[in-house]
């Protein structure tokens, strides 16, 4: 099992990935038994099969929104999103709207190209699972990663950690102080 | 100017601590050189054709005394002894070692200076008018806004990792000194028929490859939900915007695709979830943040003074210098003064570490202890009494500082180019020194008048080719240097694009070809005509005939 970082410890992924090659079609790949995330077009091809299953979740793409969830946010185990390159932050805005717009509550998973130096923007964007890529750092280094989830613990902005931005959190000096 | 508190400071620190870490790892190999490009980027360093480069803030290219001085120390005990400002108000350290890098943000960050997010595809520095808070035209002082928002974009957990780079700049004039039409956002302050502050907001501007004035997406959102605007307009960007093609990441591509109701459309879709929520902008923020920016002290003067009028009268120099580089102001008694960084034989926009100590003194003896940074590379003072100016000049010009050329042909925005930086595709400061060698009298270039040439050593366009009346593009062909010609750009609120003229030419053709577009304006421009009217008054074809009339009908148009 990935070793991931979860709400701020280390912790074994108790998920299995399901990862589809390409050329394979999504809709009709074998699901097998246990806790299991399937591809988004896995989910809506079979989803009243997988929900009643109650230990399925679904994984995003980069170029997936959370749209195409709408009406099963309550209904999936946990949600994953891939990261393919660490550079494409689409994966950011599907976190924030996931848990501002669609209310999704549960475990959320960033998994694939997912940096140490990105841990701090990714949590708070709403994610409290990040796994990287297998292998990708040494227990030592993945101890030490953990500092990093707060590399900028009283942010200016809103966002999902912190709902309201700096300016209605805390009473700022000004020009006379 | 803006005055960090304890917030700000603890951001900035923690950035050092960050990066500090990233660079460490990435010496010990723990980070590699693709996984840090980004982390570097987002610090404002490149890795370039001879050492790295590395770019530091300045916000709406406001500086302090004290920040001058650091720069000047830094640029000593780090680099070769000068520094470079930017296009994007910024300032440039060429030479650099990269493992010092960590420790110059560190001495920044105790001048509450930073490099956050000067490179990157991320939310870059916010640009705005050198003159705001003086200037006779002004509506509304752009400096506040432009601040909320960039607190708002520093370390944006979302919109760290867009498609491509995105600007912002901001305007509160009747004349726009920022650019805005070409940004990827322009931001307009105005005021709606109640009187109440808000934004008028152009998007998808920009130079680069595809150059694309912005166009209106609102005509007037209110200053409470400028915030949530933006954040809907970067959603939209960071989910839609192509990532594919780095050259068409751009946003203004995918308004182009979108079309500009399509794209608006999905923006209001996305603002009308976000509109009203925490990031709505609360009076008490608002005047937290413009109680920095307040007038300064400013004494009450006769509106002249009869002894400047004397040194005008009696110096021709002075004369001469103060009719280019000195501006009305708001106050009675008071100017504005732009001390030029465009010497001849002085690449454009550099400066030494001497001169910016000395530049540090004068804005403490004359402007209040601040300078500020103009997209067109040069210094302002924004406040210096009418009575000083005489000694400030004189000053000024024993340092080199005093050239009296703002606004005219010498006056030419240059980015660094092939001498210095990795993306370029030819040199640029070789061109623009060509030019100003050139055209070495003053006379002439006085008869000339107001004129703009923008150089850029590759379709990037840091050099904001272009918007320039003339602007000059360096081309690759077959690994030779070319330089293609475009007349027409404008910058201001006619911005156009300028168009190209014919084929493009060799480095040593330049100043010929300066020589005859000028040639062909001296001829044709009616009384009091500038350059650029005269353009638009009689098109391209008299200018292509002059210039081409001796030259090889055969090349091509450079294929960009």
């Amino acid at each position: 099992m990935s070793k991931v970082i979860q709400n701020g410890r280390i912790a074994s992924s108790g998920w299995q990935i399901l990862s589809v090659a390409e050329g394979e079609d999504a809709a009709a790949v074998a699901i097998p038994a246990g806790r299991v995330i399937v591809p988004l077009a896995a989910w809506l091809a079979r989803r009243e099969e997988l929900a009643a299953r109650g230990d399925v979740g679904v994984w995003f793409a980069s170029n997936e929104g959370p749209e195409a969830l709408a009406d099963d946010i309550g209904r999936v185990a946990v949600i994953a999103v891939n990261f393919p390159k660490f550079v494409d932050g689409r994966g950011y805005s599907t976190a924030a709207l996931l848990r501002t717009r669609y209310g999704y509550t549960g475990q959320l998973i960033a998994f694939g190209e997912v940096l140490r130096d990105q841990f701090d923007y990714l949590t708070r964007c709403g994610f409290d699972t990040l796994q990287p890529r297998e292998g990708r750092y040494t227990d030592a280094q993945l101890d030490a990663a953990v500092a990093s989830l707060a590399d900028f613990p009283t942010p200016y902005q809103a966002s999902v950690l912190h709902p309201q931005p700096l300016f209605r959190r805390v009473a700022r000096a000004g020009v006379k102080a | 100017m803006y005055r960090y508190d304890a917030y700000d400071q603890k951001l900035v620190d923690e950035r050092v601590a960050q990066f500090r870490d990233q660079m460490r790892r990435h010496l010990a190999g723990e980070l590699s050189d693709d996984e840090f490009r980004p982390v570097r980027l987002q610090n404002g360093l490149y890795i370039q054709r001879h050492a790295p480069m590395f770019r530091v803030s300045i916000p709406y290219g406001h500086l302090a005394s004290r920040q001058l001085r650091k720069l000047a120390e830094l640029a000593r005990t780090y680099d070769k002894g000068y520094v470079h400002f930017t296009t994007r108000q910024n300032v440039q350290f060429n030479w650099s070692p990269l493992e010092v890098i960590p420790e110059m943000c560190a001495e920044l960050a105790k001048v509450e200076m930073h490099s956050i997010q000067t490179s990157g595809n991320c939310i870059r520095n916010f640009t705005s008018d050198p003159f705001a808070g003086v200037a006779g035209d002004e509506l509304i002082d752009p400096r506040p806004w432009a601040e909320i928002l960039r607190q708002w974009a520093t370390f944006h957990p979302e919109f760290a990792y867009l498609p491509r780079k995105f600007k912002i700049a901001v305007n509160g004039a009747e004349e726009d000194r920022a650019v805005i039409q070409v940004h990827d956002i322009g931001l307009d302050l105005k005021k709606n028929e109640a009187g109440e502050i808000g934004f008028r907001i152009l998007v998808g501007g920009g130079l680069g490859r595809t150059p694309i004035i912005g166009r209106e997406i609102e005509s007037f959102i209110p200053w409470q939900h400028i915030i949530t605007y933006c954040e809907a307009i970067l959603r939209v960007y960071n989910r839609y915007g192509r990532r594919d093609n780095s050259y068409k990441a751009r946003i203004k591509i995918l308004v182009s695709a979108l079309g500009i109701d399509e794209f608006r459309w999905q923006v209001r879709e996305e603002w009308a979830h976000v509109k009203d929520g925490p990031n709505t902008l609360t009076v008490e923020e608002v005047h937290r943040v413009a109680d920095f920016f307040e007038d300064p002290a400013y004494e009450a003067l006769p509106a002249d003074d009869a002894a400047y009028h004397h040194h005008i009268a009696e110096d021709l120099a002075f004369a001469s210098w103060v009719k280019r580089n000195v501006r009305a102001h708001k106050k009675p008694g008071y100017a504005s003064v732009t001390l030029s960084l465009k010497k001849p034989g002085v690449p454009p926009g550099d400066i030494t570490s001497e001169q910016l100590d000395l530049v540090a003194d004068w804005a403490d003896r004359f402007s209040f202890g601040e300078a500020r940074v103009t997209h067109e590379q040069n210094l302002v003072f924004a406040d210096v009494k009418k009575s000083e100016l005489h000694t400030l000049w004189q000053l000024a010009r024993k340092a080199g500082l005093a050239t009296p050329n703002i606004g005219l042909l010498t006056d030419i925005i240059c980015c660094p180019g092939g001498d210095f930086c990795s993306l370029a595709n030819a040199k640029s400061i070789p061109i623009a020194a060509a030019i100003q060698e050139r055209f070495d009298d003053l006379d002439y270039l006085h008869d000339i008048g107001d004129i703009e040439i923008n150089i850029s050593g590759c379709m990037n366009a840091c050099g904001h080719h272009h918007v320039g009346h003339i602007g000059i593009l360096g081309v690759d062909k077959n690994g030779e240097e070319w330089y293609q010609v475009t007349i027409g750009g404008s910058q201001g609120n006619s911005t156009a694009i300028g168009k190209v003229i014919g084929p493009s030419f060799a480095r040593a053709e330049m100043p010929d070809v300066i020589s005859e577009l000028i040639g062909t304006y001296i001829e044709e421009r009616h009384e009091d005509e500038l350059f650029i009217d005269t353009v638009r008054r009689i098109g391209l074809e008299p200018f292509k005939t002059r210039v081409y009339a001796d030259r090889q009908p055969h090349r091509k148009v450079a294929n960009v």
